[in-house]
């Protein structure tokens, strides 16, 4: 990885050169810019691999038999692809469990962030008043703080209202760790329609609330769609909360399930098939939902994180 | 908003953004406010195993801080930490960078083709990621071991990379730095693409080179990005705890390998001292504050 080399962005301009050659007699020659074309190229894709092996490497040993795995020499094609590891992990029921407790987490805390948000979004992007500015600092400072300064007395204080290992518990604090940064994102979007839309529609006689439900509302489908997801993944995907306001081993989330079935199987020699399997099982939903909106989450973390 | 209200109301106080933000504010002060001042009050108590059981807590003062702060294992693990983030943050950010500008140089197919790898790698869950690390590096039968005896390193025959700090802090890095890199080198990259062609036409003109053109015209005006992944990632990479623990559990001296955020643990979760571990956590959040201002004061001007 280190043998990326600070690229040197070469855009062929044949063009802009033949106009400047008289000013630029060092212009490199046509066959040097197609070979600098070539190795830029081949950089691309020796990177792109790079980071694309792990992913690949995981699907392909879920669909690895065993006896393949424990091969001395690894085969990196799927030349032996079988759904036994997959069958494997769903017998125990221990997937099932946990996959439950995570659908429950993750849907409550998407629709509660999503209302919350949305709506203090609105607040703070359609109005000017007192405590706005408190407001949006809180939110940004917030950020900041990190869920391992916390965990302690997140733990204490669900251990005091007796909501350790509950669904409830885990979402509350969800909920409050993945709002700030969604006002923010969703901020964005509702600035992005602007006021004066409304405004007209309101002059052609539309109430304050329809022209927001008719003319406003559709505009924002896209960001509430894009910072649904955003939650979707936080909640699908988080581990220290969840280690421990989730004790209990029948209360477990995915990502708690996850390791605790690999340190499981580490006691008789990991079986990295089935290990493989239930990993490529937690990824498959967050990989097909991020690639889906990718491209809004982008520009809405960019638009959040940069614009304000 | 009642339409009875003539036209001036826009200037008075209106009151539904008040109830608009209700919700959240309530979200807010139940899963972070409460915790964080329950967490100040905590870490200047005796908060131990006795209390644990009833015993109503004493206010000790500063006690809990001069306690863990004359311990000399917090430092070796502020100082592991801050190197660990350091290190992190900039090869992210410094690989990030290079793959933007990487993605502008090379034809549309390969950056295409780079772009959805990096998204992939983005999109894999933390857990899978590191787990999938794990298998990579597994000392008996990981690829890693396997290509590195096939290049003819035989020491890496059955090399456990794990229960030994050094390789544990490198596999740890190479996981992190792996699973960040995608979100800077995209955010650098749409910030590149932001850059105006005509800009780059007019450098072209005056006679800049393809260097100069990097650091004299894009550059400076993706600066603002560059600085805001950097502080993300310092803030993010100061608290890494996850990957460190999925790694620990491969076995690795778990004392030597804790950072902020793990020792944290330790001291709360497995030794019970809840008020230490307090006053370790608001150690990391001021740390963190104090990291983070700059983006907060920036974002703030904008604001204003």
């Amino acid at each position: 990885m280190s043998a990326v080399a600070p690229a040197q962005p070469s855009r062929p301009a044949p063009v802009a050169d033949r106009s400047t050659a008289a000013r630029k007699p060092h212009t490199p020659g046509r066959t040097r810019r197609r070979v600098r074309a070539v190795a830029l190229g081949a950089l691309g894709i020796a990177a792109a691999l790079v980071w694309v092996f792990p992913v690949y490497w995981m699907v392909l040993s879920a669909f690895t038999p065993a006896a393949y795995l424990r091969a001395s020499t690894p085969e990196f094609l799927p030349l032996h692809a079988t759904g036994v590891n997959f069958a494997r992990v769903l017998e125990g029921g221990g997937f099932t469990n946990a996959l439950k407790m995570s659908l429950a987490v993750t849907s409550i805390t998407v629709v509660a962030v999503l209302a919350f948000a949305f709506l203090g979004a609105l607040a703070i992007s359609r109005w000017r008043f007192r405590g706005r500015r408190s407001f949006v600092l809180a939110v940004l400072f917030i950020q900041m703080l990190p869920a391992e300064g916390l965990f302690i007395a997140q733990y204490k204080m669900l251990a005091g209202v007796h909501l350790l290992d509950s669904v409830i518990g885990v979402s509350v604090l969800y909920v409050a760790a993945i709002i700030p940064f969604t006002v923010w994102m969703l901020r964005g979007f509702v600035a992005g329609v602007p006021a004066e839309l409304e405004e007209a529609a309101m002059v052609d006689g539309l109430s304050r609330t329809q022209a927001f439900l008719r003319i406003t509302f559709p505009l924002l489908a896209p960001g509430l769609v894009a910072s649904g997801v955003y939650a979707f993944l936080q909640a699908w995907n988080e581990f220290t909360v969840a280690l421990v306001a989730l004790p209990s081993q029948s209360s477990q989330t995915l990502p708690l399930w996850l390791r605790e079935f690999l340190s499981a199987s580490a006691n008789r020699g990991v079986d990295w098939g089935q290990v493989m399997a239930a990993s490529t099982l937690i990824a498959i939903p967050v990989i097909v939902f991020f690639l889906v909106v990718q491209g809004r989450m982008t520009s809405g973390l960019v638009s959040g994180a940069v614009k304000g | 908003m009642p339409a009875t209200v003539p036209a001036p109301r826009r200037r008075r106080t209106p009151s539904a953004p008040y109830f608009l933000l209700l919700p959240a504010v309530v979200a807010l002060l139940a899963g972070l406010a409460y915790p964080v001042g329950r967490q100040i009050v905590m870490s200047m108590q005796k908060y131990g195993l006795e209390q644990q059981f009833g015993q109503p807590p004493e206010f000790v003062g500063l006690d809990n801080f001069t306690r863990i702060f004359t311990d000399d294992s917090l430092w070796a693990v502020v100082l592991r930490s801050v190197v660990f983030c350091l290190v992190n943050a900039l090869l992210t950010v410094v690989i990030g960078l290079a793959l933007a500008l990487l993605m502008r140089a090379v034809h549309t197919a390969v950056r295409l083709a780079l772009q959805v790898c990096l998204l992939l790698a983005w999109a894999m869950p933390m857990v899978a990621g590191v787990t999938v690390f794990k298998w990579l590096f597994d000392y008996r039968t990981g690829v890693v071991n396997w290509l590195l005896v096939r290049l003819g390193l035989d020491g890496f025959h059955n090399f456990s990379w794990l229960s030994q700090p050094f390789t544990f802090f490198l596999v740890a890095t190479l996981v992190i730095v792996w699973m960040s890199v995608p979100f800077v080198a995209l955010s650098i990259y749409a910030g590149l693409t932001a850059v105006p062609e005509e800009v780059l036409e007019a450098a072209r003109i005056d006679g800049a080179n393809a260097r100069q053109q990097l650091w004299h015209v894009l550059l400076p005006m993706v600066k603002p990005v560059l600085s805001i992944v950097l502080l993300l990632q310092v803030i993010w990479d100061l608290r890494v705890f996850a990957q460190i623990r999925l790694l620990q559990d491969a076995g690795a001296p778990v004392s030597e390998t804790n950072l902020l955020g793990n020792f944290i643990y330790e001291l709360g979760m497995s030794r019970q001292d809840f008020g230490g571990a307090a006053a370790v956590s608001i150690f990391v959040l001021v740390l963190t504050i104090l990291l983070s201002w700059p983006y907060v004061r920036s974002l703030l001007k904008e604001d204003a």
